[in-house]
């Protein structure tokens, strides 16, 4: 487990990680387990004269959640959507899977799925049809009971008849959740996954996401500004600032590291230039 | 296969869902022929009943408009539904699903054809019931004028939907435009001879001029010109693999222009 769950930064720093974090629940091949969920090498990104992305790396065990903070502009989504595959990096690469998703990525994309405030799932369709478009795009040999599963999983009882488009951004929040589980998916990427919702349903959320982990032992990537759902949900934290990663450790590590009460402090003092 | 296959019958069910969520869409897939057919229908009336030297023209021009509207909607509905993803802002969650981009380019293909048929079908009785043309009367010949338009419209379709992913919403006036730019070459109205010598190797270089010199030479002439059918149905293929080649470029430069995720807003 050590070697493949050792993180590096874009510093030549070189993470062990805790011993108490859990290995996936499911027994693998040897091959496919020595393979990291996600590897992140040297990834760069650059717009114009301006680098979004400067030299980024880290990797991912399978099963494990991994929280990528910072503030505006420090290149969280850049770097979310470079290992979605659909920005291609200037230098290095973002492997899933064991694949490059600049070159690869229809051999995984089957196994991934996304959610992110920047997309939303067509207006003019209701949640159920919603629902059964992805269903048949990922291949989900059941698309109705699957959906099913997920109307009782996410409570769409209610608005799966309803236009999508006229849902509240809570519902839409948790309709396209719901469209990021709908392939059981071994890599879920989320940006700001509850950034749309009150704290009751934000935490309501984030039990489900906690849930489905623990039941498929998936691989999550999130994005967050929320320091309680980073340290609820997240393993390991990479915070990020103009591009390039600067802290990187468990979310205890980084407190003790910076000598603050939480990851909230944490970030307020990186934000802030210490 | 079958996994692409089952692809892009989700892609047509989702445009399918579309468009039978509002009877307006249906209705303006319609409305815009039908209109055009009516001004033009008009003026058909008026050249037959004056029984001047224009009146034998009528015919032409009316079979013309309805060509011309089987080239401009086949593009106008391949573009449109493109468009569609991208005010929907679905365009990242069709990218980072296991769809192709020549599934997601067949999908739009058929829903064009779909969308097309809704709209001159009825069109076409209408031109029969008001005004006695019946353009079927072609005969075979239409057949292939359609599907050679069609494929030609489909070409189009793809640059500007490449272009609209390349460039953003910005080239959204491309889907509109693109097709009143190749009209005057596009010798819908009158031969190709018409032109000046250096502008006709340009009319020839387009598909449409073969269509349109093939319909009045069945309309005036009572010939059909295979030799246009076939040449055309060639420079259809190399014209398609070079927008479906040029599509990818696209999407390949938008991807490192880094502009999927946000596309919409």
């Amino acid at each position: 487990m050590n070697s493949i769950a050792t993180f590096f930064a874009g510093n030549g720093g070189l993470y062990q990680p805790a011993p108490t974090l859990s290995a996936p629940a499911q027994p693998m091949a040897a091959t496919e387990a020595a393979t990291p969920a996600i590897a992140v090498e040297t990834l760069c990104k650059k717009y114009g004269a301006h680098w979004a992305v400067d030299e980024v790396n880290f990797v991912v065990p399978k099963g494990w959640t991994v929280g990528l903070l910072g503030g505006n502009g420090a290149g969280k989504t850049t770097t979310i959507a470079m290992i979605m595959g659909l920005v291609v990096p200037t230098v290095g690469r973002a492997m899933v899977l064991g694949h490059d998703m600049a070159t690869e990525r229809h051999k995984v994309l089957k196994r991934m799925n996304f959610e992110s405030p920047y997309v939303a799932l067509p207006a003019r369709l209701t949640v159920r049809e919603n629902l059964t478009v992805f269903g048949r795009l990922y291949g989900v040999a059941n698309v109705k009971q699957k959906i099913e599963e997920l109307i009782e999983e996410f409570e769409l009882g209610d608005i799966i008849d309803r236009y999508t488009g006229r849902l509240s951004a809570g519902q839409k929040t948790r309709v396209a959740v719901a469209k990021a589980l709908i392939n059981d998916p071994d890599v879920l990427v989320l940006d700001e996954p509850t950034a749309s919702l009150d704290p009751d349903r934000a935490d309501w959320v984030r039990g489900r996401l906690q849930a489905y982990q623990r039941r498929k032992s998936a691989t999550i990537v999130m994005s967050s500004h929320n320091m309680l759902e980073v340290e609820q949900l997240c393993d390991f934290v990479v915070i990020m600032s103009r591009g390039r990663v600067v802290a990187l450790g468990t979310c205890r590590e980084l407190t003790e590291k910076f000598e603050c009460r939480n990851l909230d402090e944490v970030f307020i003092k990186l934000a802030r230039g210490a | 296969m079958i996994d692409s296959i089952n692809r892009m019958t989700a892609m047509t069910a989702r445009y399918y869902y579309l468009l039978r969520s509002s009877w307006l869409r249906l209705a303006e897939l319609i409305f815009w022929p039908a209109m055009q057919m009516l001004v033009w229908g008009f003026l058909y009336t008026y050249l037959y009943d004056s029984k001047s030297s224009m009146a034998s023209t009528g015919g032409i021009l009316l079979g013309a408009v309805l060509l011309w509207d089987v080239l401009f909607r086949g593009q106008l509905g391949f573009s449109f539904t493109f468009l569609e993803e991208i005010w929907s802002r679905n365009v990242a969650n069709l990218m980072m699903s296991p769809l192709q981009p020549a599934e997601l380019a067949a999908s739009l293909m058929l829903m064009s054809l779909v969308r097309l048929l809704i709209g001159t079908l009825p069109v076409t009785l209408l031109a029969f019931l008001l005004f006695g043309f019946n353009i079927y009367g072609l005969g075979f010949p239409l057949l292939g004028f359609f599907i050679n338009l069609v494929l030609t419209g489909w070409a189009i379709g793809l640059v500007v939907s490449g272009m609209i992913i390349r460039q953003g919403l910005g080239a959204e006036s491309l889907a509109y435009s693109v097709m009143i730019l190749v009209l005057p070459l596009c010798c819908v109205y009158y031969p190709a001879w018409v032109l000046p010598l250096w502008l006709q190797p340009a009319a020839w270089s387009l598909t449409p001029t073969y269509v349109f010199e093939g319909m009045r030479s069945i309309l005036i002439d009572g010939v059909f010109r295979a030799d246009l059918m076939l040449e055309c149905f060639a420079l259809n293929l190399v014209y398609l693999t070079a927008a479906f080649a040029t599509f990818m470029l696209l999407l390949r430069s938008a991807r490192h222009k880094g502009v999927l995720l946000t596309m919409g807003e």
